[in-house]
């Protein structure tokens, strides 16, 4: 017998619950669900582009009849309940329907709250909370003419604007003399009520409603505690919300202003769940839907039986959803004694930003005019980073940090992949772009069915649309991850990492069973990272999983697009000799190779062999002193030199040398993506160092060493993490570096990423600052380089049963 | 009526791999999930041609190694909402010999790679 959940509240929060829920396990509960208003489930958010006619109904709802068919949920629609029998386990309706439960999700949202004036009753006074409240709003702007909405907070404005826009004359009469004190500070209040002034919203500030004056039993007007008195044939009260747990209160379930819960969701009857707005953790309640989401998650989680996740509460931001209105707020703006502010204002561009920084960390955000910036604030806000290295430019944004891109003025292109776009969903830039680009994604609708960006709130409409113009136009794709691994499970990357050391887990199938993945055996996205995640967890013990690599890893050749393979030796430090070049040529003419290329990083590629003929080339390498380039690794590439002292009548030291001793110390090793590196004789830089994951500059007095390049993708100039006088110095800071990367990095993040993510000021404590520190991470490293550096061709090339890569199995003539 | 023709012993493909069969103009891809359940497909993925037999195998699923499309391995579909099919080939495991059924192959001389 299958145990009965029933769910109380047909809204966000229960019905992302049950969505969650059956994502992990379809058939381990019977489901019923009650909801006291007559429609499938909706996105309340969007009530207010209904209103403002920039959408209907059938847009906005999120469940239909069907969807609750297809998944075997019972829907009660327009069906309340009215009491909670907590001894008997059942849940009665108004019309005395009981359903009993075995477990109960309570999920009722919030009552909007009315002020107890007189003439509170008269028609034409009403909420701005669910479609009925719409459909009254807009039935009234089709008759009347003024309309008073009590409450400039967002909700308050989103009606004014939507009424405004249905023709009605507005007026917003607040309490305060701030419009939404509590996501905005004067400055950006001040510029938001001038700009909905000028589009003809009127405003009554520092104003206390005192009753309402009817007319024939509608209302007519508005009096003010000042005497005077609005005109106002259409009310709307927007003055606050107030969890909705009468219900679950009578039915004697722990309640404070809300539903209490722990850090699984379950009230004090641990039969009892509750999430949303009707859930107070913490002693938070929160109003918005992005802690509701994470919230449905880890109850769904433990609805499952997943026991692993726990809601560790939210931190919010705000954006408001009047089109043309750019704003964003994100947590304490009003700040303490010893914060500090950081503000820029353009009064008449419009525009103004706050940033309020404690500990060198940002805790609140107010943008208004251009927010676009606002993901990447909130980003750093709730990952606490250490803003001190981009402290003078901050206030400009993320467009104007030193991680330029390729010019022009696409702001899109410039998100870091782990910026977030959509805040409701939590969806960040990356996946977006892997999915727009593994799943081909053409529409704004793909995206928002298959990340779910952009399908709430769609303030984060424009990004979105944005990312899809500039990753449809250039074919750019991988990006690491934040948030879960992937589809397979619900943990991070860092999560996954530390479990995998603490637990002592040794193999993927443990990892796996431990963290319970949702399918069995991963995807090709989790299994090449956890692989890695153990390779560097366990030196010398783990056994490489070769299933779980990529195909150019697991034939150490890269498959090119008709299916052949490329072949790139190793050329120490771009020196090679008449030899080398002489079996070269050999091989590319015994084997007929098509082509035979210098590559951009200072080697040379044959390409063309068929897969079976690669051990042959291979054997040929080797017995000229060859071994593989790796060129297709997630491993240490190449590192460039140029001619150096030895030759160059400018040069400081011997690039080259010193190219061929980091290349000799550093082969053979796997990281989380690949590795270049790259040593120049002297500031005019010829190897191109400042465009490496790590890149030495000689000079007179020794080595500068440079970390953070990239040449790729996104191109990202170096950042200096020290200078050193000798060699020896150099190869030790380059072994530490590599090493924490290596521990550090999630997998598919260059070290360019890494280090924007971790700062430039906790690579330089760990390795400059800290020289026991900086001698444990390179003596670590040189560890795993003994198991590491062994030539994968000659392995194979010496491993006759290695046929079932390399050989077809049979030919069928 | 089925054309069983013998390709080899199940220890041939690793769990979780896939080895590739030639049969004059066509290239079949054979597949062995971790519960040592077999199938096999044409090697030629619908999107660009990609060699199916290079991916990474998971669940009853193949990753192609060049554009990352997902092909179910029972019905040689594309996984929503990719779109495309491969051919299949019924595929059976005697004892712990491989057989493939190739219509048209009986009696020809079959060699091992
Ligand atoms: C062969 C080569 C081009 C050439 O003919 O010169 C090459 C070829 C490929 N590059 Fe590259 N890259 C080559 C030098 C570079 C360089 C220049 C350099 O290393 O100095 C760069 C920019 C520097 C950098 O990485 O920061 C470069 C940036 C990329 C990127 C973008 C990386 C990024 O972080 O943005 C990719 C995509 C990726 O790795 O995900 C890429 C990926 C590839 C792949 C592996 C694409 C793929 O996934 O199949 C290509 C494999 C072709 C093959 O089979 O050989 N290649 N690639 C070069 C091999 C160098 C070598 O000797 O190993
Ligand atoms: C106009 C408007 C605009 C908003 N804009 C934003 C925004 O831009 N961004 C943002 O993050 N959030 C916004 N919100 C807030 C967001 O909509 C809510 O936080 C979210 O809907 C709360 O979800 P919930 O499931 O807790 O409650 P609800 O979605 O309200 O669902 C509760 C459901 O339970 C039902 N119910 C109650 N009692 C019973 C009972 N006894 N029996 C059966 N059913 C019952 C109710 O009818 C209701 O359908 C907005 C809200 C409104 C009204
Ligand atoms: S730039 Fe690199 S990835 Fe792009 S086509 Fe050339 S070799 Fe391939
Ligand atoms: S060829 Fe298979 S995904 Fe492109």
């Amino acid at each position: 017998m299958r145990e009965k959940l029933v769910v109380v509240g047909n809204g966000m929060a229960g019905i992302r619950t049950v969505e969650e829920l059956i994502e992990r396990t379809p058939d381990l509960y019977d489901i019923v669900v009650f909801g006291s208003e007559p429609y499938g489930n909706y996105n309340r958010i969007l009530l207010s582009p209904v209103l403002a006619g920039e959408k209907k109904i059938e847009d906005i709802i999120l469940n239909d009849d069907a969807w609750y068919a297809d998944n075997g949920i019972v829907l009660h629609k327009g069906k309340a309940i009215v009491r909670i029998d907590r001894r008997n386990r059942c849940v009665v309706t108004a019309d005395g329907l009981v359903e009993t439960y075995d477990r109960l999700l309570i999920a009722t949202g919030s009552l909007p709250i009315m002020l107890p004036i007189p003439g509170r009753d008269l028609a034409g006074v009403m909420a701005f909370r669910d479609i009925g409240d719409v459909e009254g709003m807009l039935d009234a702007a089709a008759h009347y003419k003024t309309a008073v909405v009590i409450g400039g907070g967002l909700l308050g404005l989103e009606a004014a604007n939507g009424l405004m826009k249905k023709g009605m004359q507005v007026t917003v009469v607040h309490l305060m003399d701030v419009l939404m004190e509590r996501q905005l500070d004067a400055e950006a209040a001040g510029l938001l009520r001038k700009s909905l002034e000028d589009r003809g919203m009127r405003f009554v500030m520092g104003a206390r409603t005192e009753a309402l004056i009817g007319d024939g039993g509608r209302v007519a007007g508005v009096r003010l505690a000042d005497g005077h008195t609005l005109p106002a044939e259409l009310v709307v009260m927007a003055i606050g919300i107030k969890p909705n747990v009468e219900l679950a209160r009578r039915a004697g379930v722990h309640c404070d202003r809300g539903i209490v819960v722990d850090d699984t969701m379950l009230s004090y009857d641990g039969r009892i769940y509750a999430v949303g707005e009707c859930a107070q953790h913490r002693g938070a309640v929160y109003g918005l839907v992005a802690p509701l989401f994470e919230q449905a998650k880890v109850c769904a989680n433990h609805l499952a039986r997943k026991a692993f996740a726990s809601y560790k509460g939210s931190i919010t931001s705000t954006k408001l959803k009047v089109t043309g209105v750019d704003l964003f707020s994100a947590g304490e703006f009003s700040g303490g004694p010893g914060d500090e502010d950081i503000v820029m204002k353009d009064a008449k561009a419009g525009v103004y930003r706050r940033l309020v920084l404690r500990d060198n960390r940002i805790v609140g955000a107010v943008l208004y005019g251009d927010a676009i910036d606002g993901a990447w604030y909130f980003k750093h806000m709730r990952s606490g980073t250490d803003v001190s290295d981009m402290r003078r430019q901050l206030i400009f944004g993320e467009t104007n940090l030193g991680d330029s891109g390729h010019g022009g003025g696409d702001v899109v292109a410039k998100m870091a992949a782990d910026a977030e776009v959509c805040g409701c969903n939590g969806v960040c830039k990356g996946a977006i772009v892997d999915a727009i680009a593994q799943k081909r994604l053409f529409t704004l609708d793909d995206v928002r069915s298959h990340t779910k960006a952009s399908s709430s709130c769609g303030s984060c409409t424009g990004l979105v649309e944005q990312i899809l113009a500039s990753t449809l136009g250039s074919d750019y794709s991988i990006a690491p991850k934040e948030k879960p691994m992937c589809g397979c499970t619900d943990h991070a990357h860092d999560v996954v990492r530390k479990t995998i050391v603490q637990n002592q887990l040794h193999s993927i199938r443990a990892v796996m069973d431990f963290l319970e993945w949702k399918r069995p055996d991963g995807c090709h996205a989790c299994r090449p990272a956890l692989n890695y995640y153990l390779v560097c967890a366990w030196p010398g013990e783990y056994e490489d999983d070769y299933q779980s690599r990529f195909i150019n890893e697991r034939a150490h050749a890269n498959i090119q697009k008709d299916g052949t393979y490329s072949v790139v030796p190793r050329m120490w430090g771009g020196l090679t000799t008449s030899s080398e070049l002489r079996a070269i040529a050999d091989v590319a003419d015994r084997y007929a190779i098509p082509t035979v290329k210098v590559t951009g990083g200072q080697r040379i590629d044959l390409l063309g062999v068929p897969k079976d003929r690669l051990r042959d080339v291979w054997a040929d390498l080797n017995a000229a002193g060859m071994i593989s380039g790796a060129a297709y690794a997630k491993g240490l590439r190449t590192v460039k030199t140029c001619v150096g002292a030895e030759w160059c009548r400018f040069g400081t030291q011997d690039s080259t040398g010193l190219g061929v001793k980091l290349e000799k110390m550093c082969w053979g090793s796997w990281t989380p993506h690949k590795v270049k590196l790259a040593v120049s004789g002297c500031p005019r830089n010829c190897a191109e160092a400042t465009i490496k994951d790590l890149g030495i500059i000689c000079v007179e007095s020794g080595y500068e060493i440079q970390i953070g390049g990239n040449g790729g993708v996104k191109v990202r100039a170096t950042e200096l993490l020290t200078k050193v006088a000798t060699e020896e110095e150099a190869l030790e800071i380059t072994g530490a570096y590599m090493q924490l990367y290596r521990e550090q990095a999630r997998y598919l993040e260059r070290t360019a990423h890494w280090i924007e993510r971790v700062g430039l000021s906790y690579v330089k404590t760990r390795i400059v600052d800290d020289p026991d520190g900086r001698r444990a991470l390179h003596e670590r490293f040189l560890h795993s380089q003994k198991f590491a550096q062994f030539d994968p061709w000659a392995e194979r090339v010496a491993e006759p049963g290695f046929d079932r890569e390399f050989n077809s199995m049979k030919e069928l003539a | 009526m089925n054309d069983w023709v013998d390709i080899g012993v199940i220890g041939d493909i690793p769990r979780l791999g896939a080895r590739a069969v030639r049969a004059a103009e066509t290239k079949i891809a054979v597949f062995r999930t971790d519960d040592d359940r077999l199938f096999a497909l044409e090697d030629k993925c619908p999107h660009r041609s990609g060699p199916l037999s290079q991916g990474i195998v998971h669940g009853c699923r193949v990753t192609c190694p060049l554009h990352n499309l997902v092909i179910d391995l029972q019905s040689g579909e594309a996984v929503a909402p990719d779109e495309g099919r491969v051919g299949r080939f019924d595929v059976r495991l005697v004892g712990d010999r491989i057989q493939l059924d190739l219509p048209g192959a009986r009696g020809r001389h079959l060699e091992l790679a």
